[in-house]
C-alpha cells in the first residue's frame, strides 16, 4: 500500500513519517516516532488515554488519521514538562498520589491542562465533566479531581 | 511483635513520600506492556469465533499465508495434545480445539511483518463453523433441556441427577439450623442476581513474545505475575517453564484479570514457527472484553431468621455461579464463605453450585465472588432490618465478628476490625446528615480473606550505602513506596535512600502474583526479613573492625553501634561507612528472605451511600459515599485511600451500570467502553475514607492487605439506598436508569 509522507510538528520540533492512509495520528505517534507516552485503551474514542492537542484543541490521537497531522501542531505527554521541570499538574498529581497503575495519566494530564488553558479556576463540577471522557478505572477519580483544582490554585497564584 | 508495632509510633511509617515510579508515569516515560520493540520484530493478531458455540469443521489460512509479509499461522493442531486439568483448560482457551466455547474464542492467530498486516491476514483466514445450540444465563444452563458444554466435566462432588452443565458442587456450615429459624421472630429468604462485570483496566492485554529453535525464550507482558505466565505459557506450549525468561512491564490495572494468560502462548508459538523472531501481540478494546476476564455472573438464594430485637438466629445461603465454559473458574469457593463472614452466627449453611455457559473464561476480579455474596446477603439484612425498623448499623454490630467469633466457614478469627469501622461509620458525620425527597441512605459490610503466598525478596546494599530491593510483585498501585518505606524503617535510613526494583523471573526465587492483596503484606514482610539479615551481617563487619563479639553491637538509627557501656567504646558505624569497605571487610552485603508467607490478616469494611434517584429517569446519583475500612497499618495512607475510592468506584459501577449484555445469539452486544458504562469522574462524587487501624499480629508493621474488600460493600449499600429513595428494593444488578423506573412504575400500578 502507497504510503503518504506527513511533515509536521510535535512538541516544537519539526517531524516527518510515513503512514499508511489508515493508521491512526496514535499508531503514527507510537510506532513511527517512538513517543509511547500515548496510550491506547479503547482505540474508539472512549477512554482518552491518546488525548494529544492538535493546534491546541484536545482530541483523541485514535480518531484522528496520520495524514491528517499534516502541517498540524501537536502536544503529547512527553513535551509537558519543560525540560526537567516539570508541569504544575505533573508534580501535583505526583503530590496527590492521582494515579495508582498510571496508564490513563498522560491522556488526563494533556487534558486538565488543556482545561485550564479554556478555564483557569474551574469549578469541581467543571472538571468533573472536563474529565468524564478520560477514564480512570483505579483511583475513583477522587484524587485525580483534588490534584487539577490544587494545580489551577496553584498556577493562579492562590496557593 | 516489634515495640514500634505496640506504641504505633515511626519514623517513617504513615508519611506520604512520593512513589518512586511517580516521575516515569507522569511523563510519559514508563514502559507499559504495548510500549516495547524488539529488533526484527513480527506483529501479530487473532482470529475468533463470532459464536457462542460451534463446532470447527475447518481452517483454512491459504489466502492469509499468500500475503506478502505473512510469516506464521498457528491453530490449535500447532499446540500439544495430552494436557489435563487447568493446563488443558488454559490451552483450550488459548486456542479452541475441535469447539468454540464462547463468543471471541481465539480460534487461529498470525504473525505478520505490521499491526495492520496481521489484521488484514486475519481476516483471511476462513473458519467453517457448524453452529450448535449455546446458553448465558447461569439459571438457564442447569434448567432441564438446556444444552449440554462439556459432557462428563462434572466431578464427584454433584449429586446425581444434575445437569452435566452443573460440574461442582458444594455443602458446609455449622449449628443447629432448623432451630435457629424457629427461634427468630421474623424468617425472610430471597433470591438475587448479579450480572458478569469487567475488571475494565485500561490497559488491554499486550505482550513480546520470543521462542528459538532450542526451545529457550523471552517474554515481556503487562502482568501481575510473571512467574504465572511462565509457567502457564509452558504448560500450553509444552516446554520447560524454566526456559522462559519473563520480564514484567508497567502494569495498567489489572484487579486480578491479569494473574492468568489468555494470549501470551501465542506470541511464543508464531514466534518460533516464524523462526524465533519476536513477535507482538496487544488485544483490541473488543477483545479484552469479549475474551478475558470478567467475573461470574450469579443466581443466590439467601434466608435469614432474626429476632425482633435485630439478633439473627440462623442463616442460609443457596448460590448458583457460572465462570464461563471452563471448570473451576467460577469463585463459588471464595463466594460461599464471604457470604455471612461478616456476622457471629449460631447457626449457618451453605450451598454452592458452579454451572458452565457459553461465555469467557472467567478470572478473578477483585475479592473473587464477595460482592455477589455481599449483595445477596446484605440486601436481605437491609431488608429485615426496615421491617423490622432496626438501624443497620446497630444490627451488625449486635451480630459482628469479632476476635474469638467462629467464622461462617470455620476458622476462629484473631483480632479483627469490623466492629471498629462499625463503630466509625456510625460516628461519622456522613451519617447524620438530613436526607431530602427521594433520596435514600444504605450500609453494607464487606470481607476479604486476604492472602499470603510464595514470596521472595533480595535487598542489596549499595557502595554508597544506599539499598536496592528486589521484588516480584508488580507494583499496581503504589506498592513499590509502601515497600521501601517499610524497608527503610527497618535499616534506619532515609526513604529516597532505598530503591525497589520488580525484577524479572530470572532474577529472583518464585513468587505469586500481585493477587490476593498480597503485595504490601507479603513483599513487605519478605523486605523487613531481607533488611534483618542484611542489618546483622553490617553488624558483624562492625564487630570485626572494632574486635568487640557480635553479641555487642546493636543496630539504631541505620548505624552500628556498641550495645551499651560494656561493649566498649565505639563512634557509631553508619551503613554508608560499612557499605564503603565492605569490600575488604568479607565482600557485598545483602539480605533475602524466600517464605510463603504465613499471618495473613482478615479484612472487614463497612460503606455508607446517599443516592437520589430522579423519579421521572429512575437514573441514580451518588450524592455521598464514605468507605471505612481495617487496614491494620497504612503504611503510605495515601495509596491506601486510593484503594478504597477504587475500589467503591468499581463496586458503584457493578451495581449501577455495568454488565455483560448478551443477544439471543449469544453475542456479546457490548464489548466497547461506550456501552461497557464504566464510571466517568462525572458520576461520582468525593469518596470520604476512614482508615481504621486494628494491627495484624502476623506481620511485623501491622499490615493486613487492603486491595479487595472495598469493592463489596457497595453493591448492597446502593441496593439499600435506593430502595429508600424509589421505594422499590431491586434484587438484580445493576439497577439501571431503565429498570429502576419500571420498578417505580410496577409499584404505582
Amino acid at each position: 500500500m502507497t504510503k503518504h509522507h506527513v511533515t509536521t510538528i510535535v512538541n516544537g520540533e519539526t517531524v516527518e513519517f510515513l503512514t499508511e492512509p489508515r493508521e491512526t495520528l496514535l499508531d503514527c505517534l507510537r510506532d513511527h516516532l517512538g513517543l509511547t507516552g500515548s496510550k491506547e485503551g479503547c482505540g474508539t474514542g472512549d477512554c482518552g488515554a491518546c488525548s494529544v492537542t492538535l493546534d491546541g484543541v484536545l482530541v483523541s490521537s485514535c480518531l484522528v488519521l496520520g495524514v491528517e497531522a499534516e502541517g498540524k501542531k501537536i502536544e503529547t505527554i512527553e513535551g509537558m514538562a519543560a525540560g526537567a521541570e516539570l508541569h504544575p499538574l505533573q508534580r501535583k498529581f505526583i503530590e496527590h498520589a492521582a494515579l495508582q497503575c498510571g496508564y490513563c495519566t498522560p491522556g488526563i494530564l494533556i487534558a486538565a491542562k488543556a482545561l485550564l488553558a479554556d478555564n483557569p479556576d474551574p469549578t469541581e463540577t467543571e472538571v468533573r465533566y472536563w474529565l468524564a471522557g478520560n477514564l480512570c478505572r483505579c483511583t475513583g477519580y477522587d484524587k485525580i479531581i483534588r490534584a487539577v483544582m490544587d494545580a489551577a490554585a496553584e498556577m493562579r497564584g492562590v496557593a | 511483635m516489634p515495640k514500634d508495632n505496640a506504641t504505633g509510633e515511626f519514623r517513617l511509617i504513615g508519611t506520604r513520600p512520593n512513589r518512586p515510579d511517580g516521575l516515569d508515569k507522569v511523563t510519559g516515560r514508563a514502559r507499559y506492556g504495548a510500549d516495547i520493540v524488539a529488533p526484527n520484530m513480527l506483529h501479530a493478531a487473532v482470529v475468533r469465533s463470532p459464536h457462542a458455540h460451534a463446532r470447527i469443521k475447518k481452517i483454512d489460512a491459504t489466502k492469509a499465508l499468500a500475503l506478502e509479509g505473512v510469516k506464521a499461522v498457528v491453530t490449535r493442531a500447532d499446540l500439544p495434545k495430552g494436557l489435563t486439568g487447568e493446563d488443558l483448560n488454559l490451552q483450550e482457551n488459548t486456542l479452541a480445539g475441535d469447539v468454540a466455547l464462547y463468543d471471541g474464542h481465539a480460534v487461529a492467530a498470525v504473525a505478520a511483518s505490521s499491526a495492520l498486516l496481521a489484521q488484514d491476514a486475519a481476516r483471511l483466514i476462513e473458519v467453517e463453523y457448524e453452529v450448535l445450540p449455546h446458553v448465558i444465563d447461569v439459571d438457564a444452563a442447569m434448567a432441564k433441556g438446556a444444552p449440554v458444554i462439556r459432557e462428563g466435566a462434572a466431578d464427584y462432588s454433584v449429586p446425581e441427577g444434575m445437569h452435566p452443565n452443573v460440574v461442582r458442587h458444594m455443602e458446609f456450615g455449622h449449628g443447629d439450623l432448623e432451630a435457629g429459624f424457629a427461634a427468630a421472630d421474623l424468617v425472610r429468604e430471597q433470591s438475587y442476581k448479579t450480572e458478569a462485570t469487567h475488571q475494565g483496566y485500561i490497559e488491554p492485554h499486550a505482550c513480546l513474545g520470543q521462542l528459538g529453535e532450542d526451545g529457550r525464550g523471552e517474554m515481556w507482558v503487562c502482568t501481575q505475575g510473571h512467574w504465572y505466565i511462565r509457567r502457564m505459557s509452558a504448560a500450553v506450549l509444552g516446554i520447560e517453564a524454566a526456559n522462559l525468561r519473563v520480564t514484567p512491564s508497567e502494569i495498567g490495572g489489572g484487579f486480578g484479570g491479569k494473574t492468568t494468560i489468555f494470549m501470551e502462548p501465542l506470541a511464543l508459538a508464531l514466534s518460533r514457527k516464524a523462526g524465533g523472531r519476536p513477535v507482538k501481540l496487544v488485544m483490541s478494546r473488543a477483545e479484552v472484553l469479549r475474551a478475558t476476564g470478567p467475573t461470574a455472573s450469579a443466581s443466590m438464594d439467601v434466608k435469614i431468621g432474626m429476632t425482633k430485637d435485630g439478633k439473627i438466629t440462623a442463616a442460609s445461603v443457596n448460590f448458583r455461579m457460572q465462570g464461563g465454559a471452563f471448570v473451576g473458574m467460577s469463585p463459588i469457593g471464595e463466594a460461599l464463605p464471604c457470604a455471612f463472614a461478616c456476622y457471629d452466627l449460631p447457626a449457618v449453611h451453605h450451598v454452592g453450585y458452579e454451572v458452565l455457559a457459553n461465555r469467557p473464561k472467567a478470572a478473578a476480579y477483585r475479592a473473587p465472588g464477595s460482592p455477589m455474596a455481599a449483595f445477596a446477603v446484605e440486601s436481605l439484612v437491609d431488608e429485615m432490618c426496615r421491617e423490622l425498623k432496626l438501624d443497620p448499623i446497630d444490627v451488625r454490630l449486635k451480630n459482628g465478628a469479632k476476635e474469638g467469633t467462629k467464622s461462617s466457614y470455620g476458622p476462629v478469627y484473631n483480632r479483627i476490625g469490623l466492629v471498629e469501622t462499625l463503630e466509625a461509620a456510625k460516628a461519622h458525620p456522613n451519617y447524620a446528615i438530613k436526607l431530602g425527597p427521594n433520596q435514600g441512605r444504605g450500609v453494607a459490610s464487606g470481607f476479604w480473606f486476604n492472602h499470603g503466598g510464595e514470596t521472595s525478596v533480595s535487598l542489596a546494599i549499595g557502595e554508597d550505602g544506599t539499598v536496592q530491593v528486589s521484588i516480584g510483585t508488580p507494583d499496581i498501585g503504589g506498592s513499590r513506596a509502601s515497600i521501601g518505606l517499610m524497608a527503610a524503617e527497618k535499616l534506619g535510613i532515609a526513604y529516597e535512600d532505598v530503591r525497589v526494583n520488580v525484577v524479572e523471573t530470572g532474577a529472583l526465587g518464585v513468587n505469586e502474583p500481585t493477587h490476593g492483596s498480597r503485595a504490601t503484606f507479603a513483599s513487605g514482610k519478605a523486605a523487613v526479613e531481607a533488611a534483618e539479615q542484611a542489618i546483622r551481617e553490617m553488624c558483624r563487619r562492625a564487630a570485626k573492625e572494632w574486635d568487640i563479639p557480635e553479641e555487642a553491637v546493636e543496630w539504631k538509627d541505620g548505624a552500628a553501634m556498641p550495645a551499651g557501656p560494656n561493649a566498649g567504646k565505639f563512634p557509631p558505624m553508619s551503613i554508608a561507612e560499612i557499605a564503603s569497605k565492605m569490600g575488604s571487610t568479607g565482600g557485598p552485603i545483602s539480605g533475602h528472605h524466600e517464605v510463603t508467607a504465613e499471618g495473613v490478616g482478615a479484612s472487614f469494611g463497612t460503606h455508607v451511600v446517599d443516592v437520589e434517584v430522579d423519579p421521572e429517569t429512575g437514573r441514580t446519583t451518588v450524592l455521598r459515599y464514605l468507605v471505612v475500612q481495617d487496614a491494620g497499618r497504612a503504611i503510605h495512607p495515601a495509596y491506601v485511600e486510593g484503594q478504597y475510592q477504587g475500589g467503591a468506584a468499581q463496586g458503584i459501577g457493578w451495581a449501577l451500570n455495568e454488565e455483560y449484555v448478551y443477544g439471543e445469539d449469544g453475542r456479546l452486544q457490548n464489548p466497547m467502553f461506550l456501552d461497557y458504562r464504566i464510571p466517568v469522574a462525572s458520576d461520582l462524587p468525593m469518596i470520604d475514607t476512614v482508615i481504621i487501624e486494628v494491627p495484624n499480629p502476623g506481620h511485623p508493621y501491622g499490615v493486613r492487605g487492603v486491595g479487595e474488600t472495598g469493592i463489596s460493600p457497595p453493591l448492597p449499600a446502593l441496593a439499600a439506598a435506593v430502595a429508600e429513595a424509589a421505594g422499590v428494593r431491586l434484587r438484580s444488578l445493576p439497577m439501571t436508569p431503565a429498570k429502576v423506573l419500571a420498578a417505580m412504575r410496577a409499584r404505582k400500578g
